[in-house]
């Protein structure tokens, strides 16, 4: 497991409102997050190139712009592109119900209305990052490996 | 961790290559202290890159010159990689990083690699494992590594035992030149740099400081230049960037930069010495009821502290024998 979470948190898009993704980014780091902030007025392309660079488990963006079926799936494709699809993508806004079901299909991993506490968001990271979801050939041996040591002991 | 190094390991050469996602990941594992071993296979692949340091107080425009300074390097064809540190919460251990909002039209180029710290409760201005991740990016190709510490506003020493070259920026609004004398940011700077020359009473602070210095000995060869920047108007950059490569010519003409590096390389040795010790000691040597007596009799005046420490020490090195 990794030491500290990293998580990302961007403002994809025109609209100008940051204050929910600030709030967000406070409760993360309040819980022990390292949270990279990226600002206003970001393209999906700095978004995931930032978050590789960083290296963070989550991407977590706000869009109040109405925007969102055309950002999120940008972004999802931006990281399956570079190999980063063990990036989780989550997000916040707006969203209408069968939107939100329509993002989930494709990969946006969880969506979180306006007005939900902020603990809420703070314990699906945890949880979501405590393991690779699908471990791969390689991680999986060595996972099986450290399974037997601790047998062992 | 087991994966993780698994991976890294034979991730070495992409590292060299300058992959990306690869130096991503071995810098975490080292900011994670599991590097160690990774460490040890690039370091014969380091010692090629110039480091340049960026200290002074939060909110001086350090986010923002480095931006200024990565575009003209960029544009000389050389490769940049960028470290920035920002604090973390004592309490909470988390972080909030923010330096990349001002980085924004730079992670993009090709020949850039941008990477927010945070200090996990390192005081000196950097966190404990900066050194270690400018390494990293040394063996990734970089040709310059920027590191900003967090600016505090005290003296950031660290920096200076990282660094090639250390730029000290002030603003009018952080106090005067008297006080920047105090905080001994005069010694280590390599060059100073006023920013936010658009603010009143730039123009004095920089008189001020220029009057500092020619009080001060100076050191042979190299005469400190005190600049003056906008570094949201892009203005000033230009003779910044000229300062940044006279004194890299001036270090590698006198021999001191590899006199310098020599020095720092030892220092560096020592800590990790002291650092194994560290570690050591935190498994215990003496038992724990041993401990417990002789810290009553101290209580009791009947032993003093000097006396114990002297004894524990003495088993402690015997013990490891
Ligand atoms: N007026 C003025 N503001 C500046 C200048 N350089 C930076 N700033 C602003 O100062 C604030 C802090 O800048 P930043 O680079 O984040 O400072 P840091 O905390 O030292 O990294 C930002 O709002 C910048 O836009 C300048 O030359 N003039
Ligand atoms: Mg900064």
């Amino acid at each position: 497991m990794r030491g500290k979470i990293r998580v990302l948190v961007g403002k994809p898009g025109l609209d100008g409102h940051d204050r929910g993704a600030k709030v967000v980014a406070a409760a993360l780091r309040d819980a022990g997050m390292e949270v990279i902030y990226t600002g206003l007025h970001q393209t999906c392309e700095s978004i995931v190139e930032a978050a590789v660079q960083e290296d963070v488990q989550v991407i977590g963006l706000s869009v109040l712009s109405g925007a969102h079926m055309t950002i999120f799936p940008k972004v999802l494709k931006l990281l399956k592109a570079k190999k980063a699809t063990d990036i989780l993508v989550i997000g916040g806004g707006i969203i209408p119900i069968d939107d939100m079901k329509k993002l989930q299909r494709i990969g946006v991993r969880m969506l979180f209305g306006p007005g939900t506490p902020t603990s809420e968001i703070v314990d699906w990271i945890r949880s979501n990052t405590s393991e690779p979801k699908k471990p791969s050939r390689r991680a999986k041996r060595s996972v099986k490996k450290r399974v037997t040591k601790k047998r062992k002991k | 961790m087991e994966r993780f190094r698994a991976v890294c390991m034979n991730d070495i050469k992409s590292l060299l290559k300058g992959d990306k996602r690869v130096i991503a990941r071995i810098v975490s594992a080292v900011e994670d202290g599991k590097g160690e071993d990774l460490l040890e296979s690039i370091f014969p692949h380091t010692g090629r890159s110039f480091h340049i340091g960026i200290t002074g107080p939060p909110g001086a425009g350090k986010s923002t010159l480095v931006t200024s300074i990565a575009k003209r390097l960029l544009g000389c064809d050389k490769k940049v990689g960028i470290i920035a540190v920002d604090p973390s919460s004592p309490f909470s251990g988390g972080a909030l990083l923010g330096d990349r909002i001002r980085m924004t039209d730079l992670a993009l180029k090709d020949n850039i690699f941008i990477r927010s710290m945070a200090s996990r409760g390192s005081m000196g201005g950097l966190a404990q494992a900066t050194k270690d991740v400018a390494l990293v990016l040394d063996a990734a190709g970089m040709d310059y590594v920027l590191i900003e510490t967090i600016g505090v506003g005290q003296v950031e020493l660290d920096i200076a035992q990282v660094c090639d070259t250390t730029i000290v920026v002030l603003v009018p609004e952080s106090g005067d030149s008297i006080q920047a004398m105090k905080a001994g940011l005069l010694e280590i700077a390599d060059i100073m740099v006023v920013n936010k020359g658009d603010r009143e009473g730039s123009e004095r602070l920089v008189s001020e400081l220029k009057f500092a210095f020619e009080m001060r000995e100076k050191e042979a060869g190299w005469d400190l230049p005190i600049l003056k920047t906008t570094a949201i108007k892009d203005e000033g950059i230009e003779e910044l960037v000229l300062a940044l490569e006279s004194h890299e010519k001036h270090l590698t003409k006198t021999g001191k930069l590899e006199q310098e590096r020599k020095k720092k390389l030892l220092l560096r040795m020592h800590e990790l010495i002291e650092r194994r010790i560290r570690v050591h000691l935190q498994k215990k040597v003496i038992p724990e009821n041993e401990i417990k007596q002789l810290m009553e009799s101290m209580y009791k005046r009947q032993l003093n502290p000097y006396r114990v420490a002297k004894k524990i020490a003495r088993r402690i090195i015997r013990g490891s024998r």
